[in-house]
């Protein structure tokens, strides 16, 4: 149920924001982790702090992926299955869960008897851990490098409740204290885990043992190296690499 | 590259995270972090634009437009609030640089984001971090914080009598949302949906306000330019590319990782650094700047990396993911799989990319089983004609990068398909266990 507690902390995401309808995409977290998934209360509930209609919540609930009208599991696993951790073996680690699991892309598995909580599954797209493929998430910490075969023991040391950590991250916690966190409230957890992964520092290991640095820093001093810079707009556009930057920069005469 | 003074690698923002806790005050205060604050209060809010435009950054999330040069589009004498956005959307299949530089050095990009927003005049900013790296948001949450209690953020800053308040958001899984006007969407508490431009976001862009948006890494190099001043970054990169960037290597490479090196450095040089492609096989393609940006082959090992050289050679520098992959890999399963992608983030607003990108999946996807003609390739290739330049955003664009790019490099491999009845490639081949014991346990 949505409860006064819960009201409140919806008014409060609003009210971090100039204009309230920015704190929909939090408060739409902090209905999962109260209810476990998008629901019609918690729709209405949004609508009613944004004074805005409940139609309109819904069609942007419905357009991120985050956002689940059906129940997830207490650990919701994410298979990255775009191409390079596809190619990497995330096509056979997501076919392997799926047969072991017994279900299909975005459905929670049975839960056994002696299974202490439950796990769900989606095929996920790149999600910015490529120099860890094949990488999988679960409950949106950061698990690199599985196999088909540390997948499965991983989904099963999730059901029999014990305790697992990110390989590059905390221990893990539930989905809905999950939720918590990115509605914008912490948990106290940024502490744990290390600094990097090892391939996050793969370069500046070598950068360390050859002794190589950025140049030093001169603050003043002569300024004749300083760049050769576009003088004009139009210049800066043509030199932008992409059609993509055009597109976005490129400004009428008029509009100026 | 230029004649340079400095390493192969040049650790800038990199450099803290082998530190013990890189992510706490503390550890970025000890190497310094936080004094660009007083340099940049001590400059009037133009020379501080002027001191970016000097050092010739251009924007590291993709399209390489001038920092400097965008900052100054903001009409001071409009008498709206000012906003800095943060683009931590990282979405680009890919690109993984972000992510670990908000993790392990999150300061420095609230560093930069306080000296930014400085320059811009704007009292409020807002950091929009992908929803799906909770530890990521953790961080950053708590370094904002710890920024806070130390005075580098709220009321008068450092005795300065400049104000800011930065939020953090979390999205909700959407690649479109990395697209700077669908961001604004999303903070505004709306679908993802690109805006039609202009107005651009510096004259109208969050509550129609004027508002610059830029990435992760563009915002965290600003503290060192100001800290050491636009030719030390200058000095660093070639002509018209200036600075240090952080290059991803994923996929074959024996030691995959970030690579901050000064732009130009080649992927010849980076694979000597990243120990080769995996051993007893040879690079076959990769894409220089993500999955958005054609695909490259071993001829063009020697490009240098930055916008220039990259751009020269058809492609695009992007955001410097390197995405390697060796022989064992099939071009049409990986296009395939990177056109399903699009196919899924299309935001549905134009038809040219609603469309077309559902048309080529179907087409890739009886290529890939071995149905159809050679003619299909054409067609293919008249679709891609029909999407570029003709959808509302980059994003149908990119789509067809792969697309082209591997019917130019590797049209034979398409028609070994045809001839095959099917792929004629053993997907087990590429994994990252192939060819090692695979356990039994
Ligand atoms: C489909 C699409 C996705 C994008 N994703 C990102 C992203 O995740 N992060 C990012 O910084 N820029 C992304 N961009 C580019 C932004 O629109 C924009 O150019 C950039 O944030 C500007 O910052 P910069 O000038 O500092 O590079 C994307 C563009 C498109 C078309
Ligand atoms: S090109 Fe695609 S993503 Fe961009 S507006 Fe059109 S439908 Fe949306
Ligand atoms: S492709 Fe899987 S994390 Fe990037």
């Amino acid at each position: 149920m949505i409860d006064d507690k819960t009201l409140d902390e919806l008014r409060e995401i609003a009210a971090r924001y100039p204009e309230a309808r920015s704190g929909l995409l939090p408060m739409l977290h902090l209905v999962q982790s109260v209810q476990g998934r998008i629901t019609p209360e918690g729709i209405e509930a949004c609508a009613a702090v944004l004074d805005i209609s409940a139609a309109e919540v819904s069609g942007v609930a419905t357009f991120y992926t985050m956002y689940k009208r059906h129940g997830v599991g207490d650990f919701h696993v994410g298979v990255c299955t775009n191409t390079l951790c596809a190619v990497m073996g995330g096509d056979e680690i997501f076919s392997r869960l799926k047969e072991h699991l017994e279900i299909g892309n975005d459905e929670v598995a049975v839960q056994r008897q002696g299974d202490s909580k439950t796990v769900s599954l989606e095929h996920i797209e790149c999600n910015a851990a490529c120099d860890y493929a094949p990488v999988m998430m679960v409950n949106w910490e950061f698990m690199d490098n599985q196999t088909p075969d540390s997948a499965v023991q991983l989904v099963e040391s999730l059901r029999a409740g014990h305790e697992v950590s990110s390989t590059r991250g905390p221990r893990l916690c539930s989905w809905r204290e999950v939720e918590r966190v990115l509605a914008g409230f912490p948990d106290g957890r940024a502490d744990e885990g290390p600094t990097a992964g090892p391939a996050s520092v793969a370069g500046l290991e070598i950068a360390r043992e050859r002794g190589w640095t950025a140049p030093p820093g001169a603050s003043a001093g002569a300024r004749d190296d300083v760049a050769d810079v576009p003088d004009d707009k139009q210049e800066a556009v043509e030199e932008a690499d992409t059609s993509r930057a055009e597109s976005e920069t490129v400004q009428e005469a008029s509009d100026d | 590259m230029t004649e340079s003074t400095h390493g192969a690698l040049t650790p800038v923002l990199t450099d803290t995270w082998d530190a013990e806790q890189g992510w706490k005050l503390d550890t970025y205060a000890a190497k310094g972090g936080y004094d660009a604050l007083d340099t940049a209060f001590a400059m009037r809010p133009d020379d501080v634009i002027t001191a970016v435009k000097d050092s010739g950054l251009r924007g590291r999330g993709g399209a390489g437009f001038p920092t400097g040069m965008k900052w100054s589009f903001i009409p001071q004498d409009n008498p709206k609030p000012k906003y800095l956005v943060v683009n931590a959307d990282e979405s680009e299949p890919g690109t993984c640089k972000d992510i670990p530089l908000m993790m392990g050095n999150p300061h420095v990009l609230v560093e930069g984001v306080i000296i930014s927003s400085y320059a811009i005049r704007a009292n409020k900013a807002f950091i929009y971090i992908r929803g799906e790296v909770v530890h990521v948001i953790r961080r950053v949450q708590a370094a904002v914080a710890e920024a806070y209690a130390a005075g580098h953020l709220g009321k008068d800053i450092h005795g300065s009598g400049y104000d800011l308040d930065v939020v953090v958001h979390a999205g909700a899984g959407a690649y479109i949302c990395g697209e700077e006007t669908a961001l604004l969407e999303g903070l505004e508490g709306r679908r993802g949906q690109p805006r039609l431009r202009p107005p651009f976001p510096a004259v109208a862009g969050l509550y129609a306000s004027p508002t610059v948006i830029n990435n992760v890494e563009s915002i965290a190099s600003v503290p060192a330019i100001i800290r050491n001043g636009a030719d030390w970054f200058a000095s660093m990169g070639t002509e018209k590319s200036k600075g240090h960037g952080i290059f991803s290597l994923s996929g074959h490479v024996e030691r995959p990782g970030q690579y901050e090196a000064p732009l130009g450095i080649t992927l010849a040089e980076l694979l000597d650094l990243a120990g080769g492609i995996r051993q007893g096989h040879q690079l076959k393609f990769w894409t220089p700047g993500g999955s958005s940006t054609p695909l490259l082959t071993a001829d063009h090992l020697d490009v240098p990396l930055d916008f220039e050289g990259v751009g020269g050679v058809g492609s695009m520098l992007g955001t410097r993911a390197l995405q390697i992959f060796d022989e064992t890999v099939c071009v049409v399963r990986a296009v395939l799989r990177w056109t399903e992608f699009y196919k899924h983030e299309s935001c549905g607003k134009c038809t040219p990319c609603r469309e077309g990108t559902w048309w080529l999946v179907q087409a890739l996807t009886r290529l890939e089983n071995g149905q159809g003609s050679e003619a299909d390739l054409d067609q293919l290739l008249d679709q891609c004609d029909n999407i570029l330049g003709r959808s509302f955003c980059a994003l149908g664009d990119g789509a067809t990068s792969p697309i082209s790019s591997s019917i130019q490099h590797f049209r034979d491999e398409y028609l070994a398909h045809l001839s095959h009845g099917g792929c004629p490639f053993d997907p087990a081949r590429s994994t990252a266990w192939a060819g090692q014991e695979v356990t039994a346990s």
